[in-house]
């Protein structure tokens, strides 16, 4: 008799798409928006039986059902990875649910659409980590791709909005042509598209490295690897803030899972793709800090900070493939194993951090970072929680993020070897890497918090800032919560990505016992570290209330040195305040200054402004798309818009295909 | 042997304002001034604990946590630090990776804080700390990499222990490279001249100084008793690159360890005495030719191996 997991995980997708429709039905009441969420909350509930079922080590079984489509059967399963991955959707998407519950209630457009799409979203990307299909998985990539790009185009009045809606679409695209090559490839040499044949199929060190480079780009370009994560900062600032709490957090990690699949059907890895993957890693997240740090839109800084935080797992998963090429299972365990918690770590954080960002703009209506500050004051769950994010996001104990970045250190120092420079070249960048992103990313969010919570306001926006709704604040204090947890729960949390490690590594389990062990003691010494922090922080704090003249209190202003009337736009700004290091960078950058310094006795108003354009965007893809674009104008007089003349495109194809197919039997 | 471990963290919690005031003397030794005690820091703290507070209007709950945040991060760096053979009470594979997140974190939290009183001066601090904290960071890890490279990776404590005479005779050269990046780290990270001048609070060239303006009474105490910590913290990470410990007799390790740290004051007071702090725009310059230090003893090791 075998187990229904699959059939229960089948049910939990099912629910949320069933129920969306209803809600897309029903329209822009309020019994549509809860019918909606609802759904995803049933749906995520019933899909988290299966996945604590494979990650508290029980085997489920896969589903495999005969299907008409050519290459294979429709099959199911989950394994530690996919179970790994599953977490992040079902922690963050009925959060991000009920937040966008209470986000969209003042709503004034239809929301059928946008209600519908995102339960779409979540079920799409529940089954796309149980597809044990090429097909399928193409075709549940589309739909996430295709129903994620609604949701972005949510606000399609404005011309900004469209054009980030495009460019995502366009993105998203030339990724799966880049997946359509390389499922093609796989599929012929394992002669079936299941991807339980694609393993081991013994493919020639040329085309494994094709395959790769063709993973690396397909799935690269969701994940946003630098320079391929241009649609990244156009993207997430122009959707509604759960959606890109859900995107960011979330649907780009669906990337880094395809690229770990695929690693797995290549076999043995070689060096070259692991150092790829480092340099890759290395550098997305330090030009993915320094974009950050000059942006002034508080959603597009966070956008930013995907790439960055894509680069430290790409460097822990590269550290991991070093690691099988050397043999190394304390590289392997602490590489892919830092580099797959950080995915879930960064889920935690980054939705956090979107919803904190979604509640700012919904209180003030701007994202302008410099028209804001003292929210702290207006705003005290929004601040207390986007602050803990910062602190988690900049890898600080004793939150989450410090505990994956922990582990790839530590791997990246363990693996060292005298005598292999190799060893040596990796530590260098790994640590030196994360020193200087973690050092960059702080910067880049005492700068986004204190300007944004800290101080006083800037702008009557600020002014007039309120709490938001309860429905608002409870996800984010959640997830704040849970930032604390991981990073307390540390070595537990090995014990949960071990199974997904295992998956990676391939061979038998035994060799990553002990690094594994390891990795949880110095983990149980964090913690209690941390716990002890924690302790000695409240308790220094409680003498510091009890000092005998404690209760005395003088309230006055700032000291400005002796300056009379300080106003609010005085202080420090965003952009002064990350102007040494964008100065710095700023070969990298590329940050434009328009505007005068006042001249003469009796200046004239004068104006500054700097502006940073996506560097990869300005000078590679739009230089590419001119050229692509005037190669490919002679085609243009085919796309004219008379639709009967496209069907008899199609007709004319498929004979093609018939003829072809017929004369291949012959 | 447990309540020996302790000795050391307690010798730095007790000990730790001394070495600010061993610093103040040299410089008064070098201005031909008589100089206030060396027990000044003492008489400081006990008073500003007895005061009330100033606080500005503009302030949140956040300038009032961040004392003690700052303390307790440096309070707890304190125990993973060695002194000779003795293990520190907390060492396990990768503390000093919690080390250097510890005073990142204590960073953060003075930064936000001089964030809080939307000051522009303490904006400026806060800026500068920040770009120079990120641009010394790595070469703290780089120069742990020696020492990694030398003794494998384990706790702080099992790698310094095995610096002997003889290490310093294969490899001296390596360890003098990462003595002197660091020594420029600890000029750094606690706001000395040439990088930052501990004793001008109102020159738009502070740093460190300028965030903590608008402190007054026991956070004010707090904050001059975690400068101390964390000028201890690296005088002490120094000490046990550049002394060879493990051919001391262990009896003669905690006195010398103990003359040491007085040294690198000494020196740091020296230096302060001697040099002009330099242009801020020179600043980056220093802390990147630190790492280039760090990098050039790897290159060297790795060359050598």
């Amino acid at each position: 008799m075998r187990d229904r997991y699959m059939e229960l995980f089948i049910l939990g997708c099912s629910l949320p798409v069933v129920m969306g429709i209803g809600a897309f039905a029903i329209g822009r009441t309020r019994i549509a928006r809860w019918l909606a969420t609802l759904g995803v909350w049933l749906g995520c509930s019933v899909a988290s039986v299966p996945v604590i079922a494979v990650l508290s080590g029980q085997a489920v079984e896969p589903l495999e059902m005969a299907w008409t489509m050519p290459g294979g059967s429709l099959s199911l399963g989950l394994d530690g990875l996919s179970a790994f991955f599953c977490l992040p959707v079902l922690l963050v998407s009925p959060l991000a649910a009920l937040y966008g519950c209470a986000y969209l209630a003042g709503e004034k457009k239809p929301l059928g659409s946008v209600l519908l799409f995102y339960n779409v979203l979540t079920a799409s990307m529940l089954l796309l980590m149980a597809s044990r299909n090429a097909l399928l998985f193409l075709i549940v990539w589309e739909l996430m791709a295709v129903s994620s790009f609604f949701l972005v185009v949510f606000d399609d009045e404005h011309a900004h909005v469209r054009e980030a809606g495009w460019t995502y679409l366009i993105a998203t695209h030339i990724g799966t042509a880049a997946l359509l090559a390389l499922f093609a490839l796989l599929g012929k040499q394992a002669n079936s598209l299941d991807f339980g044949r694609m393993i081991g199929t013994g493919l020639s060190p040329v085309m494994a490295s094709v395959v790769f480079a063709l993973a690396v780009t397909g799935f690269g370009s969701k994940a946003g690897f630098i320079p391929l994560h241009v649609w990244l900062p156009e993207a997430h600032p122009a959707a509604p803030s759960h959606v890109s709490a859900m995107m960011s957090g979330v649907m780009i990690k669906t990337g880094i899972y395809g690229l770990l699949r695929v690693l797995t059907f290549l076999g043995s890895p070689s060096v070259t793709w692991g150092w790829t993957l480092v340099i890759i890693g290395v550098l997305s997240g330090i030009l993915g800090v320094a974009f950050a740090l000059a942006q002034h839109d508080l959603k597009r800084l966070l956008a930013y900070h995907s790439v960055e935080n894509i680069g430290i797992i790409a460097l822990g998963i590269g550290a991991g493939v070093l690691g099988l090429a050397w043999n190394q299972p304390a590289l392997v365990v602490l590489g892919f194993g830092g580099g797959i918690l950080h995915v879930l770590n960064h889920a935690v954080f980054k939705s956090l951090l979107f919803l904190g960002a979604g509640a700012v703009v919904h209180s003030t209506g701007t994202r302008d970072i410099d028209h804001l500050g003292g929210l702290f004051k207006s705003m005290r769950w929004t601040g207390v929680t986007f602050l803990v994010a910062s602190a988690a996001i900049s890898g600080l104990p004793p939150f989450n993020g410090f505990i994956s970045e922990f582990m790839i250190y530590v791997g990246a120092f363990s693996g060292v070897q005298a005598g292999s420079p190799g060893t040596v070249i990796l530590a260098i960048g790994a640590t030196g890497g994360l020193a200087l992103i973690g050092g960059l990313a702080a910067a880049c969010f005492a700068k986004a918090f204190g300007v944004v919570f800290l101080g006083e306001p800037r702008s009557d926006h600020a002014v007039s800032a309120h709490e938001v709704h309860a429905m608002m604040r409870w996800p984010m204090a959640i997830l704040a919560i849970t930032c604390l947890a991981i990073g307390l729960l540390a070595p537990q949390m090995v014990n949960l990505v071990i199974p997904a490690v295992q998956v990676m590594a391939g061979g038998p389990a035994a060799s990553l016992t002990e690094p594994a062990t390891t990795a949880t003691h110095s983990l149980t010494a964090v913690v209690y570290a941390s716990a002890s922090l924690l302790l000695l922080m409240v308790v220094l704090y409680l003498v510091r209330r009890h000092l005998p003249r404690a209760k005395e209190e003088t309230v006055t202003g700032t000291w400005d040195c002796g300056y009379a009337r300080p106003t609010s736009r005085m202080q420090y700004t965003a952009s002064s305040f990350a102007q040494p290091l964008t100065d710095l960078l700023r070969i990298f950058l590329g940050t434009r200054k328009h505007g005068a310094a006042p001249q003469g006795f009796f200046p004239q108003p004068t104006a500054f402004e700097t502006d940073t354009p996506d560097a990869a965007q300005e000078r590679l893809f739009a230089p590419l798309f001119r050229l692509v674009d005037r190669a490919l104008s002679p085609i243009r007089r085919m796309q004219h818009g008379r639709i009967h003349e496209y069907l008899l495109y199609i007709a004319i194809v498929l004979v093609l295909l018939l003829l072809w197919k017929a004369g291949g039997h012959q | 042997m447990k309540v020996m471990h302790w000795a050391l963290p307690l010798a730095a919690w007790v000990l730790s304002p001394l070495m600010l005031g061993i610093i103040n003397r040299v410089k008064a030794f070098f201005a031909g001034r008589r100089g206030p005690s060396v027990w000044q820091l003492y008489f400081d703290l006990f008073k500003l604990l007895q005061k009330g507070s100033v606080y500005s209007r503009s302030t949140s709950i956040v300038i009032r946590v961040a004392p003690s945040a700052g303390l307790a991060c440096m309070a707890i760096c304190a125990t993973i630090l060695p002194w000779g053979e003795v293990r520190a009470p907390v060492t396990f594979t990768g503390d000093i990776v919690l080390l250097a997140y510890l005073l990142g974190l204590a960073r953060f939290a003075t930064v936000l804080a001089a964030l809080d009183t939307g000051s522009s001066f303490e904006g400026m601090g806060a800026s500068r700390e920040v770009q120079f904290a990120a641009l010394a960071e790595p070469s703290f890890f780089l120069g742990m990499l020696v020492l990694v490279l030398h003794f494998g990776f384990s706790g702080l404590s099992s790698m310094v222990s095995g610096i002997s005479l003889e290490t310093w005779q294969t490899s001296g050269v390596l360890l003098v490279l990462v003595a002197c990046s660091w020594f420029v780290l600890l000029l750094t990270e606690n706001s000395r001249i040439p990088i930052d001048d501990p004793n001008t609070h109102l020159e738009l060239t502070m740093i460190h100084e300028v965030m903590v303006l608008d402190y007054s009474g026991p956070d004010f105490a707090y904050i001059l008793y975690a400068a101390s910590l964390k000028m201890w913290i690296f005088g002490a990470l120094v000490v046990n690159l550049v002394v060879p410990m493990h051919s001391l007799l262990p009896w003669l390790q905690a006195p010398a360890f103990l003359l040491g740290m007085v040294l690198v004051m000494v020196l740091v007071g020296i230096v302060e005495s001697i040099l002009a702090r330099l242009r801020l725009q020179q600043v980056p310059k220093i802390l990147i030719g630190s790492v280039l230090l760090s990098l050039i003893a790897l290159v060297v090791k790795l060359m050598g191996s």
